[in-house]
């Protein structure tokens, strides 16, 4: 089974993002960056279906500019064997990154296509489903659990009302959720590895891919900031405040 | 324009989150035709054809919308979609799941979780953990978005009598199968919609101590929520995952004990209308955003506040 990991690079998840002065964007400059946390979760995952001789191959995608090569080394290191780069401009529209994966994947034969629930920085939660469906494949969305039985798959879903259970035949696409592996710190030995393994760089002409970007950003505004509260010094005085001043508790 | 909506139910009865996404259509504007996807789903399309200003009710009742599988449901909407300007769905996990594919069937990109409507094609959506609030405008034929209910009043869920329109389009995927579900029982408010939420973190130390929050909760008719630290460390089941990555709630009141307010968590709830906090470390970033703060021991506050309501 070969198993195709896509992967972003986003802002690094402790950072606190600020807008521009100008509210045209948000700042990125000089921001530390790191693998998409959901990403992460989807190498793991497939590195561990590699280890258990499921797996035959690891191959990790990441669409962007040439900065992105951090995270697919990144990627190699926690032991992906091989990378692709497809050229691109970063902030790309979801659909055109679906586009684009779905000719890699097609390219690739990928058996099993594994992505991020959500990238943290456009908190999206689309491109996976878009996948999906320009392959017309069956997909597994917010995975806490996935288990190979030959030709199919059987997935845990967390969804809103608690947990639901699929069985998908491959190729199949799966987006992760946390509670799906807990993943590992890559090794020295490892990242020294990661540099001499292969890393293709595409562009989605070549792969025939064609973009779509029909959402435009007006605008970015910091959200209302709340106005600082004051602190209670017992129980008895909060909730007297939360019915007399508040008012809300009866 | 005309918009559908994506109606999110149980085929008995239609969830609370319909009728935000109704206010949210009735802000774009035009004619609102609701689809009942399901099984033996009568009920719930009854339900959606009270609500006051609706065209019409779709109902496509089928096996095969049973567990409102993504796959046929997002060709079913596809098969549907022809002559609206807009088909909204909300931001649940159903609605997440279902909407892209209808997007890129359609050729277009997604809106996910708008908070406002400024014109029929220009709409505001958090990005960033709710860090940055992004003004967005597609110029596609038809705008396929997901909506976040908390963001938008509820509308009357009576005064109407849309005609019920039967679809009979099947489409079942090949390659899907529905397994099994494990569903949380509670006979508590749903997270998302419920007025008051009282949140457990780490700092609850076990599952059992929950039980503290549930008196709380039973006192004030509140629905229950923890952080991702409480849910990893199996105090609590998934579903009750307040922020970034798990729900977004709005509330009136907002409890978190034993929460410290990390970013992702905070993106969940601080659009809530008053927040309390309860923590014994002064400098949890949880206070940054508390309308009251109370420093002290969860585990003498917590049965005092129960005491005392
Ligand atoms: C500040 C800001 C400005 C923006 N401006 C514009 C704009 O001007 N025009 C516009 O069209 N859009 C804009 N966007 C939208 C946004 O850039 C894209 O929609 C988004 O990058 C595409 O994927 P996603 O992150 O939303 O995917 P999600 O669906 O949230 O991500 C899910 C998974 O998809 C995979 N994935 C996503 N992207 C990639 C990738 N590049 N390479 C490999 N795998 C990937 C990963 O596995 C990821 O975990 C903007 C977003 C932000 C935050
Ligand atoms: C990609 C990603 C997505 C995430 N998504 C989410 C999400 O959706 N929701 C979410 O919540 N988190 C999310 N997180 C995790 C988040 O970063 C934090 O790790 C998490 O919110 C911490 O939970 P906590 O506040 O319960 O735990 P901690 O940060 O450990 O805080 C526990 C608090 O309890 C207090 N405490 C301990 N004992 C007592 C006592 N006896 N009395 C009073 N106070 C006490 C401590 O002072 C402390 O402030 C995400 C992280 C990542 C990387």
């Amino acid at each position: 089974m070969k198993v195709l990991v896509a992967v972003k690079r986003v802002i690094d998840y402790n950072v606190k993002v600020r807008v521009k002065s100008d509210r045209s964007d948000v700042d990125l400059a000089n921001v530390k960056m790191a693998l998409n946390p959901f990403c992460e979760i989807a190498v793991e995952e497939a590195v561990r279906l590699k280890e258990a001789g499921t797996a035959s191959e690891v191959v990790v995608v990441s669409i962007g500019s040439k900065a992105c090569q951090e995270q697919l080394r990144t990627a190699l290191a926690l032991g992906a064997d091989r990378a692709i780069q497809v050229e691109a401009a970063d902030q790309l529209d979801s659909l055109s990154v679906a586009r684009i994966l779905q000719k890699v994947a097609e390219e690739e034969s990928a058996d099993l296509i594994l992505l991020g629930k959500q990238a943290i920085d456009s908190d999206n939660n689309q491109t996976g489903q878009m996948l999906a469906a320009l392959m017309d494949r069956p997909q597994a969305t917010f995975a806490s659990a996935v288990v190979v039985e030959g030709e199919s798959l059987q997935v845990t879903r967390e969804i809103d009302g608690g947990l639901q259970t699929l069985s998908l035949n491959l190729p199949a696409i799966v987006t992760t959720d946390l509670r799906l592996n807990e993943p590992r710190y890559a090794s020295l030995p490892n990242i020294m590895k990661a540099k001499k393994k292969p890393l293709d760089v595409k562009t989605p002409d070549e792969l025939g891919a064609q973009l779509a970007g029909s959402v435009e950003l007006l605008g970015v505004e910091p959200p209302a900031e709340r106005q600082a509260g004051i602190k209670v010094s017992s129980v008895e005085e909060l909730v007297d405040k939360l019915r007399n001043e508040a008012k809300v508790i009866a | 324009m005309s918009i559908l909506i994506i109606a999110e139910h149980d085929n008995q009865s239609l969830k609370p989150v319909t009728l935000n996404l109704v206010t949210a259509a009735r802000q774009i504007g035009g004619d609102i035709d609701l689809l009942v996807a399901g099984e033996n789903a009568q009920a719930a399309a009854e339900t959606a054809g009270a609500i006051a200003g609706i065209r019409k009710v779709i109902l496509a009742d089928h096996a095969a919308y049973a567990h409102q599988l993504a796959e046929n449901l997002g060709k079913l909407v596809v098969e549907l979609a022809d002559g609206y300007s807009h088909i909204l769905a909300p931001g649940t996990t159903t609605g997440k799941n279902v909407a892209p594919r209808v997007a890129a069937l359609l050729g277009v990109n997604q809106l996910s979780d708008i908070i406002a409507v400024e014109a029929a094609d220009t709409f505001k959506r958090p990005i960033y953990a709710g860090n940055a609030i992004a003004t967005v405008k597609s110029t596609d034929a038809v705008k396929v978005m997901t909506v976040r209910g908390t963001a938008f009043d509820a509308a009357e869920a009576t005064g109407g009598s849309a005609a019920i329109e039967a679809c009979g389009a099947v489409h079942q995927h090949a390659d899907v199968r529905f397994v099994g579900e494990e569903l949380a029982q509670s006979d508590r408010p749903e997270l998302t919609a419920a007025s008051v939420v009282v949140s457990g973190g780490r700092g609850m130390g076990n599952g059992d101590n929950f039980e503290l929050l549930n008196k709380v909760a039973d006192k004030l008719g509140a629905a229950v929520g923890a952080s991702r630290a409480a849910v990893d460390a199996g105090f609590v089941p998934n579903d009750m995952q307040v922020g970034q990555t798990g729900k977004m709630v709005a509330p009136e009141l907002y409890i978190a004990v034993g929460i410290s307010g990390a970013i992702q968590h905070l993106a969940g709830m601080k659009d809530s209308k008053v927040i309390v906090a309860i923590n014994k470390d002064e400098e949890a970033p949880i206070f940054q955003v508390a309308d009251y703060s109370l420093v002290g021991d969860l585990f003498e506050a917590v049965p005092e506040l129960e005491s005392r309501l």
